[in-house]
C-alpha cells in the first residue's frame, strides 16, 4: 500500500507526519511512501532528505491525494485555501486517513468523512494505557508543549530564572508555579528547573505528588481530602468547596509567583478557570502567564487563544501551536507515534493495513470505519491506583485458609512430645557414657545455631569453606587408627589422613584468600594487597 | 601425654571453633575467626599426635605433607568462579573420610562391648558411615553439575520418590541385619550393601536437583559434612568431633533454610527435586509482549544521566567471569559521581554467599553491596537498575502470577526503577522455565550478548 504525506495548510502550521527517517522505518514495513512537495520545509526536512529516505516527491496536493492509500497528516483536514475546496473532498472510498481529529469535537467532520465512505483513526483517541504509550501523540505532543511553554515565558519575563550574586548585585531566582502535573505540566517542571527556576507545581489528583517531587519541585497540598483521579488518568470536576480551597491557594501564590503555566484539562469539558481576573491583578508588573489550555477557553479568565496580550502588566500567552513552535522536534515525534501504530496495524510486515477491532488501542482510535462512524469506544478502564487488588491474594488465603482444621499448636505440641519420649526412651536404655557424648551433641547444635544466625550473608561462602575445613576434624578418627597394629588400618587411615589434610590445608587457605578480597575502601584494599600479594591476582 | 591435658585441648579447640564461626559474624573479624579456627585445628592434631598416636608416623607425617600441600594448591589455583565446584569436591573428602574412618573402625574393634552399649556402637558406626557415603557421592555428583562435567538439568527418574523410598527401606532392613550379625562377630556384608545404597541415594538425590537449587545442596551437603564427622564422633566417644561436627551440622542446615527462605519454597520440596515440572505449567505466565533491545551506546548515555544506578548480578555474572568489568564500570560511574549499589539475592549463583566473594574479587567495596531485603525498597527512586545474569530472582511473576511456580518467592523489584536494562545471552527462560515478563515491561531494555563484553562496550562508549 502506498502512504500519502500531505503538507499542513492549517495557518501556521509547521509540522509534518512523517519525517525521512521514519520513512525509512515504513519502508521496512512494506509500504510505498510518497511525500507532497515541501511537504517538511517547515519543520527543516527538504524534499531531497526524503527523496534520500526512499519517498516519491509528488507536486501538489491532489495528485498525492488521489495515488495514495493510507493518508498520515497532523490536523485534522480542512478548507484548503490553494484549492478552494475541503481536504475531505480529495478522499475516496477505501482510503485510510491517521492524524489528530478530535472526534468529540467535530462529530460534523465525521460525518464528512463516513460520507465520503474512508476508514479514520484519530491519533488523540489512542488510549492511556501502557501498551500504547508509544503511540501516545496526545504525550508527545504535551511534552512539547510544556518545553516550549516555559521557553516562551522566558522569551518575555525580564529577568534571570536562575539567581545568581554578581558584583553588580543579587538576582534572586524566578519562581514559577505549575498548575496541572500531566505529561505537559512534568515537562514544564523539568524544563524550569533545569533552567534554575524555583518550581512549585500544583494538581488535584494526589498520585502526582511523587512525580512532581521525584523531579525536585515543591508540591503544593490543599488542607483538603478529595482525590482528583478521574477515568483515563485524567482528572475530573471537583467540588465546590474543593475549589473554593484550591482558588485561595492560587491567590496566595499569584502574589509570590514570576511565571505561571496552567495546564489543567478535563476530558469533554471546557478547561477550568484557575486563575481570574483579580489574581492576575494580584501578580507582579511583568509576570507572565502561560496557558497551555488556551484551546480549550483557557485556564486564566483573560486569556485569548493564539494571542499574547498584556493585562494589568501581566503578560498573558495563549498560543495554541506551541508544538507546531518546535516543527522538527514535534514531528520526530509525532512520525514515531505514527510509525509505530503502523507497525501494530501492519503485524506480517507485508505493507498491508490489518485493522484489528479486537485489539483495545485500535478500537479506540478508529473513529470511521468503512464509511460508517464507530466513535465512540467503550470506556477506558479506571486508573491502575484505584484498580481493586488483583484477586492473587484472597484466592491464595482462600486455598489455605481450610487446609489447618487442626489448632495452631499442636504441630509444635506434638514434636516436643514425641521429642521429649524419644529422648527418655533413649536415656532408658543408652549407657551412661552415650548420654554424655549426647549432651555435649545436643548443646553443640543449639551454640552452632545461634552462632551461625549471626553470619553476614556476603560470609556465606566463606563460612562454608571454613565449616569444611573444620569439619575435617574427623581426622582426629582416622589419628585414633593409624597406629592400629593391622597394616590395612593404618594404611586406610593414612590415605584418610591424607584426604582429610587436602581439605584442612585447602579450606583454611581458600577462606583467607576469600576474607583477604572483602575490603572497604582503597586504604583496606592497600592493607591487603599488601598481605597477600597474589591473591587479587587477574588470572582470568 | 595425659588423656586428661588432650581433653584440655580438645576443650580448647572446640572454644576456639566456636569461636572462628562467630568471627564470621561481619567482615571485621572475619579473618580473625579464621585464623581461630586454624589454631584450633593445629591444637587438636598437634594434641592427638602427641598424646594417641604412638606408631607409623611415616604414613602419617607422609600423608599430612601430601595432603596439606594439594590442598594449598587447591586453593591457590582455584578461581572465584570456582569456588561451589571446590567447596563441593572438598565436602565429599569428609564424607568419604567419614566412610573410611567407620569402616577402619568397624574391621579394628574387637568385640570388647555387650548390650545397648554394643548396639548403640554399632548404629553410630552404621550411621555414620551411611552419611559419609550420601554426602561422598553427592558431593561428587554437586561437583560435576558445577563444573560442567555433567548436565546441570535436573535427572528426573519415573518413580523417583518410589526409588528413594525403597533405598530408605533397604538402608534400614540392612541396619537391623547388621546389628544382629555384629553381635555374632559378622556384619560386613550388610555394611557394604547399605554403603552401595547410601552412595547410590546420593547421586540420585542431588541428580534429581537442577543448578539453581545448587545452593540449597551445597549448604546441606555441608550440614551432612559435619553431621558424618558428629556420627563418627559418637562412635570413637570422642566430644571434639561430636561438638564439631553439630557445629558444622548446624551451621549447614540453617544455611539451607535461609537459602529456601529466599526461594519461598520448603526443604523436602528442594530435596525431592523436579521444580517447576508440577502441574500449573508455565504458560501462565506467558503474557508475552514486546522486548525492546538496546546497544552498548544507549546504555552508557543511559548511566551517564543516571544518579542512583543498582546492579543486580546472577550466576550469568559467573559465568561470564564479568566480575572485574562490572566493577571497573562501576569506578567510572562513582567518578561522574553517581551513587552505585548492588542488590544481592540470597540465592544468586551457585552457592550461599556466591555472588558476594567474586565482587569481592573484583575490589568491589563491601560497603556498597547489599542484601535483598535493605535495598528493596529503594528501586523506586533508582534511576537505572542492571541486572547482569539473573532471570528468576527478578521475576516479577513470583509477586504477580499467584500460579506461577516461582509465586510467592522473594524478588528484587528491577521493574519499579525508571529504566531496567537486563543483560542476557539470549531469552532463554531461567532454571525455572518461568517466562519472566520483566523482559516485556515498559521500562524494561534488553542488552543482549555476553555480559562481559557488552559491560566493555558500555564502559568505552562512556
Amino acid at each position: 500500500m502506498r502512504i500519502g504525506i500531505p503538507k499542513e495548510i492549517h495557518a501556521g502550521e509547521k509540522r509534518v507526519a512523517a519525517t525521512p527517517s521514519a520513512i525509512v522505518e515504513l519502508r521496512k514495513l512494506g509500504f510505498a511512501v510518497a511525500v507532497e512537495s515541501g511537504a517538511g520545509a517547515a519543520a527543516s526536512f527538504d524534499d531531497a532528505a526524503y527523496e534520500r529516505a526512499g519517498a516519491a516527491i509528488v507536486a501538489g496536493p491532489e495528485a498525492l491525494w488521489s495515488t495514495s492509500d493510507v493518508i498520515l497528516k497532523v490536523r485534522a483536514p480542512e478548507h484548503h485555501p490553494a484549492l478552494g475546496r475541503d481536504e475531505t473532498e480529495l478522499l475516496r472510498p477505501g482510503q485510510v486517513l491517521i492524524s489528530f481529529l478530535w472526534p468529540a469535537q467535530n462529530p460534523e467532520l465525521l460525518a464528512r468523512l463516513a460520507a465520503r465512505g474512508v476508514t479514520a483513526l484519530s491519533m488523540d483517541a489512542i488510549p492511556r494505557i501502557s501498551r500504547a504509550q508509544k503511540l501516545d501523540a496526545l504525550s508527545s505532543m504535551a511534552n512539547i508543549a510544556g518545553y516550549r511553554a516555559v521557553i516562551e515565558a522566558a522569551q518575555h519575563f525580564g529577568r534571570f530564572f536562575r539567581g545568581q550574586i554578581t558584583a553588580a548585585g543579587k538576582m534572586p531566582p524566578a519562581k514559577v508555579l505549575v498548575i496541572g502535573g500531566g505529561v505537559a505540566g512534568l515537562s514544564a517542571i523539568g524544563t524550569a528547573k533545569g533552567m534554575g527556576a524555583i518550581v512549585r507545581a500544583f494538581d488535584t489528583r494526589l498520585e502526582v505528588k511523587e512525580q512532581v517531587e521525584s523531579m525536585d519541585a515543591e508540591f503544593l497540598v490543599l488542607d483538603f481530602e478529595e482525590e482528583g483521579s478521574g477515568v483515563g488518568g485524567y482528572a475530573k470536576v471537583m467540588s465546590p468547596e474543593f475549589i473554593a480551597a484550591e482558588m485561595a491557594l492560587f491567590r496566595r501564590q499569584a502574589e509570590e509567583v514570576d511565571i505561571i503555566i496552567t495546564t489543567a484539562l478535563i476530558p469533554g469539558k471546557p478547561a477550568p478557570k484557575l486563575i481570574t481576573a483579580d489574581m492576575v491583578e494580584l501578580m507582579r508588573p511583568g509576570s507572565v502567564i502561560v496557558d497551555l489550555a488556551a484551546e480549550q477557553g483557557g485556564n486564566c479568565e483573560l486569556t485569548v487563544p493564539d494571542e499574547l496580550v498584556v493585562r494589568h502588566g501581566v503578560t498573558i500567552i495563549g498560543y495554541t501551536d506551541l508544538p507546531s513552535r518546535l516543527p522538527t522536534q514535534s514531528s520526530e515525534l509525532y512520525a514515531t507515534n505514527l510509525r509505530h501504530l503502523l507497525t501494530d496495524l501492519c503485524p506480517r510486515k507485508d505493507g498491508e493495513l490489518v485493522l484489528d477491532l479486537d485489539d483495545e488501542v485500535v478500537r479506540a482510535a478508529t473513529v470511521v470505519k468503512d464509511g460508517e462512524v464507530v466513535w465512540e469506544p467503550p470506556k477506558p478502564p479506571p486508573p491502575a491506583a484505584a484498580k481493586p487488588k488483583p484477586p492473587a491474594a484472597p484466592a491464595v488465603t482462600a486455598a489455605e485458609a481450610p487446609a489447618p482444621t487442626r489448632p495452631r499448636w499442636l504441630g509444635p505440641a506434638v514434636a516436643l512430645v514425641l521429642g521429649g519420649l524419644a529422648l527418655l526412651g533413649i536415656g532408658a536404655v543408652a549407657p551412661p557414657s552415650f548420654m554424655s557424648h549426647f549432651t555435649v551433641f545436643v548443646l553443640a547444635c543449639f551454640v552452632g545455631y545461634m552462632v551461625i544466625w549471626n553470619v553476614t550473608p556476603a560470609l556465606h561462602t566463606p563460612l562454608m569453606s571454613v565449616t569444611n575445613a573444620i569439619s575435617s576434624i574427623i581426622i582426629i578418627g582416622a589419628l585414633l587408627q593409624v597406629s592400629s597394629p593391622e597394616r590395612w588400618i593404618a594404611w586406610v587411615a593414612g590415605f584418610t589422613v591424607l584426604i582429610t589434610s587436602v581439605n584442612i590445608a585447602g579450606g583454611f587457605a581458600v577462606t583467607r584468600r576469600m576474607l583477604a578480597m572483602f575490603r572497604r575502601d582503597e586504604g583496606a584494599a592497600r592493607a591487603a594487597g599488601r598481605h597477600a600479594p597474589a591473591h587479587a591476582g587477574r588470572r582470568h | 601425654m595425659a588423656a586428661g591435658v588432650v581433653t584440655a585441648a580438645y576443650i580448647g579447640a572446640t572454644v576456639l571453633f566456636i569461636l572462628a564461626l562467630g568471627g564470621l559474624s561481619n567482615q571485621e573479624t572475619a579473618r580473625r575467626g579464621n585464623l581461630y579456627g586454624m589454631l584450633g585445628m593445629g591444637i587438636a592434631l598437634v594434641a592427638t599426635i602427641l598424646g594417641v598416636v604412638t606408631d607409623n608416623y611415616g604414613i602419617l607425617i607422609g600423608a599430612l605433607v601430601i595432603g596439606g600441600a594439594i590442598g594449598l594448591v587447591l586453593a591457590r589455583r582455584v578461581q572465584m568462579t570456582q569456588m561451589p565446584e571446590l567447596v563441593a569436591i572438598l565436602h565429599s573428602l569428609v564424607g568419604l573420610a567419614a566412610v573410611l574412618v567407620g569402616f577402619a573402625n568397624f574391621g579394628g574393634h574387637a568385640a570388647d562391648l555387650a548390650g545397648a552399649e554394643r548396639v548403640i556402637h554399632d548404629v553410630e558406626t552404621y550411621l555414620g558411615i551411611l552419611i559419609g557415603a550420601v554426602t561422598f557421592s553427592g558431593s561428587v555428583v554437586a561437583f560435576g553439575k558445577l563444573s560442567g562435567r555433567i548436565g546441570g538439568k535436573p535427572m528426573l527418574l519415573p518413580a523417583r520418590h518410589w526409588l528413594n523410598l525403597a533405598l530408605l527401606a533397604i538402608a534400614v532392613w540392612m541396619g537391623i541385619l547388621f546389628v544382629q550379625q555384629s553381635a555374632e562377630g559378622g556384619g560386613l556384608v550388610p555394611l557394604v550393601v547399605m554403603t552401595i545404597v547410601a552412595l547410590v541415594f546420593g547421586v540420585h538425590m542431588v541428580a534429581a536437583i537442577g543448578g539453581a537449587d545448587m545452593p540449597v545442596v551445597i549448604s546441606m551437603l555441608n550440614s551432612y559434612s559435619g553431621w558424618a564427622a558428629a556420627a563418627t564422633g559418637f562412635m570413637l566417644g570422642n566430644d571434639l568431633l561430636i561438638v564439631t561436627g553439630a557445629l558444622v551440622g548446624s551451621s549447614g542446615a540453617i544455611l539451607s533454610y535461609i537459602m529456601c527462605r529466599a526461594m519461598n519454597r520448603r526443604f523436602l520440596a528442594v530435596i525431592a527435586g523436579g521444580f517447576g515440572t508440577g502441574g500449573s505449567a508455565a504458560a501462565a505466565a506467558a503474557e508475552g509482549g514486546e522486548v525492546r533491545a538496546i546497544d552498548a551506546a544507549e546504555v552508557a548515555a543511559l548511566l551517564a544521566d543516571a544518579r542512583e544506578v543498582m546492579i543486580v548480578p546472577g550466576y550469568g555474572l559467573a559465568v561470564a567471569q564479568a566480575q572485574h568489568a562490572v566493577y571497573e564500570l562501576t569506578r567510572a560511574l562513582q567518578e561522574r559521581g553517581v551513587n552505585v549499589r548492588f542488590a544481592i539475592h540470597p540465592v544468586a549463583g551457585r552457592m550461599p554467599g556466591h555472588m558476594n566473594v567474586l565482587l569481592a574479587e573484583a575490589n568491589v567495596p563491601y560497603d556498597i553491596v547489599f542484601e535483598m531485603d535493605e535495598v528493596n525498597d529503594d528501586f523506586p527512586s533508582t534511576d537505572v537498575a542492571i541486572v547482569i545474569g539473573a532471570n528468576d530472582i527478578v521475576n516479577p511473576s513470583a509477586q504477580e502470577v499467584p500460579d506461577s511456580p516461582i509465586a510467592g518467592m522473594p524478588v528484587l523489584e528491577v521493574w519499579k526503577a525508571k529504566t531496567a536494562i537486563v543483560l542476557k545471552r539470549s531469552m532463554a527462560t531461567g532454571y525455572a522455565g518461568v517466562e519472566n515478563p520483566l523482559f516485556f515491561k515498559e521500562s524494561t531494555r534488553m542488552l543482549f550478548g555476553d555480559a562481559r563484553d557488552s559491560l566493555a562496550a558500555v564502559l568505552k562508549a562512556l
